[in-house]
């Protein structure tokens, strides 16, 4: 591991001002579960690092505002999974948290940190052995004709197809919300469905924060929706395990009809990915096996199989219809 | 790390007279510690701490400990490298094996993915810290020896600290519950049987005690 020099900053403005001092070596570090772990792979080497992990007031979390859930950037998983009256009233957002990492980990990663988490990408992480566009940008992409299983069939370029890993940021995106964000330029509201870029030419840059914005809050607005929510997570081992496939879905029912559908898959893509369109196609249906089928093909079209990672199209396909079901028990 | 170990078997006979297994692997390894130290070079080598270096007290087990370190240390390097508590295992030191679990603050954590630096001001707390002062093994460690729940006990330390928390945390009530918050903690001898039938059996006793 390179050396960096360990600096904590009192206040959020504190942060921000030692950050936008330095340059691309600079770094906030909260939990660390992703920075510390590329670290020690050398895929991330940081000169210096800003622990911005028990900043004033980044941890609390408030759910008895009327109109929005609202997670301080710096809470733990663990705080967000067990708060009270979020499983009843948004049973995918905690199950989103749950079956993400270990409770070892769960109790370290943040809720900020956890959007921003890096691809688990074994080309990515195996370092400079691998061709890798988002680690080495210009040196191709050992992915797209190696061992692709992991790898995502929407969303991909020329240059990566790295699952965004995470399952937390899918939940949030089917709930439209929003991440409040703080820069040397002042404050500003970035919906979460705008946080991750798709690779294009450029993996590289993941997400569309400025080098020098730290992530304060993440607000969900509050719905009808979230009772009738699930975060339903495939994956090669019924426990602790990156999706193979994972759908966020929430509904609004009139009677047997669906009135309102929310659809977000993870594990499949390069970004946590809504699937509006599928959505769309849901309202005043009646929903049954056949017509969650027809949403988990609507949710999947367009995506492209690489060498090994096909049958995860079906998976998904299967996934989503599954969420649907799951969801409308909960209605 | 050396003059740690070198300093404390100096002043302490008993640990000169008694060959532990750590000792001895040690001592078998002092030729590779030699060629590190020549790596002074990179300005990476171990012990020799730059101008990074942060003063840090923590706690440790209930006792404080005033230590300069390399930012980079992670607290199970510091654990077991620095304090000579070497009960908290490196499997993967990513956070994957769960070998690594001591408590902070009470939770669970992965002490290879924990920067020391941000355990100061925390209560650490490890497997040579759960026994009672009398010597008594904790109602988990017994229920592990009792149901024959390891095979070659390497995961055992970090396996018993996070079936404590997992107690501690109200995830013991049910075989699949225990399972579910249990799976950061991977036993490649496949003692899992045990494993489960440890916790179950330790749970209501601890609740007990």
């Amino acid at each position: 591991m390179h050396p960096f020099t360990y600096t904590k900053p009192r206040t959020a403005q504190d942060a921000i001002r030692a950050i936008a001092a330095g340059d691309a070596g600079t770094r906030f570090i909260a939990g660390g579960t992703t920075l510390y772990d590329l670290m020690k792979l050398d895929v991330e080497a940081p000169r210096q690092i800003l622990d911005v992990s028990t900043l004033p007031g980044i941890a609390t979390i408030d759910t008895a505002n009327p109109r929005e859930l609202v997670f301080g950037a710096g809470a733990k998983m663990v705080a967000a999974a067990t708060h009270a009256g979020l499983r009843a009233d948004y049973p995918a957002l905690v199950e989103a948290l749950d079956k993400a990492a270990s409770q070892q980990l769960r109790n370290m990663a943040s809720l900020g940190g956890n959007l921003l988490q890096r691809t688990r990408c074994n080309y990515f992480r195996g370092g400079a052995a691998y061709a890798c566009n988002k680690r080495s940008p210009g040196s191709g992409c050992a992915a797209l004709n190696g061992l692709d299983r992991g790898h995502a069939v929407l969303g991909g370029s020329d240059s990566c197809i790295a699952v965004y890993p995470g399952d937390w940021a899918v939940a949030l995106a089917a709930f439209d919300a929003v991440v409040d964000v703080q820069g040397t330029a002042g404050p500003r509201t970035i919906p979460l469905a705008q946080l991750h870029r798709e690779p294009g030419s450029t993996p590289e840059t993941e997400t569309s924060l400025a080098r020098d914005e730290l992530i304060l809050r993440i607000r969900v607005p509050k719905t009808p929706l979230g009772r009738a929510s699930t975060y339903h997570k495939i994956r090669d081992r019924e426990s602790y395990a990156f999706a193979l496939a994972s759908a966020a879905v929430a509904l609004r029912m009139d009677g047997t009809r669906v009135r309102e559908a929310r659809i977000a898959l993870g594990g499949l893509a390069t970004r946590p990915w809504r699937a509006s369109v599928a959505e769309q196609g849901l309202v005043g249906q009646v929903l049954n096996a056949a017509t969650a089928r027809a949403a988990g093909e609507a949710a999947l079209r367009g995506a492209r199989a690489g060498h090994h990672n096909g049958f995860r199209i079906e998976l998904g396909i299967r996934t989503v219809a599954d969420a649907l079901l799951i969801a409308q028990e909960r209605v | 790390m050396h003059d740690t170990i070198h300093h404390a078997a100096a002043t302490d006979p008993a640990k000169q007279l008694q060959p532990t297994r750590r000792g001895i692997m040690i001592g078998a390894v002092a030729a590779p510690i030699i060629i590190g130290a020549a790596g002074e070079a990179s300005g990476q080598a171990p012990g020799a701490l730059g101008a990074d270096a942060v003063a840090v007290r923590i706690s440790v087990n209930g006792t404080q400990h005033d230590l300069l370190l390399d930012p980079r240390t992670s607290l199970l390097d510091l654990l077991r490298e620095r304090l000579d508590l070497t009960g908290a295992k490196k499997g993967c030191d990513h956070g994957q094996c769960g070998a690594c679990t001591v408590h902070l603050d009470g939770a669970r954590v992965a002490s290879c993915l924990t920067m020391a630096v941000q355990a100061v001001g925390r209560r650490v707390g490890t497997i040579e810290g759960v026994s009672a002062a009398t010597g008594a093994l904790h109602p988990m460690q017994q229920a592990f020896i009792d149901h024959d729940a390891l095979q070659c006990g390497y995961c055992t330390p970090g396996q018993i600290m996070a079936a404590i928390a997992c107690v501690q945390e109200g995830h013991a009530t049910s075989p699949e519950q225990i399972r579910e918050y249990m799976s950061g903690n991977i036993c490649r001898c496949g003692a899992y049987v045990g494993i489960v039938a440890a916790i179950a059996d330790a749970a209501p006793k601890m609740q007990a005690g």
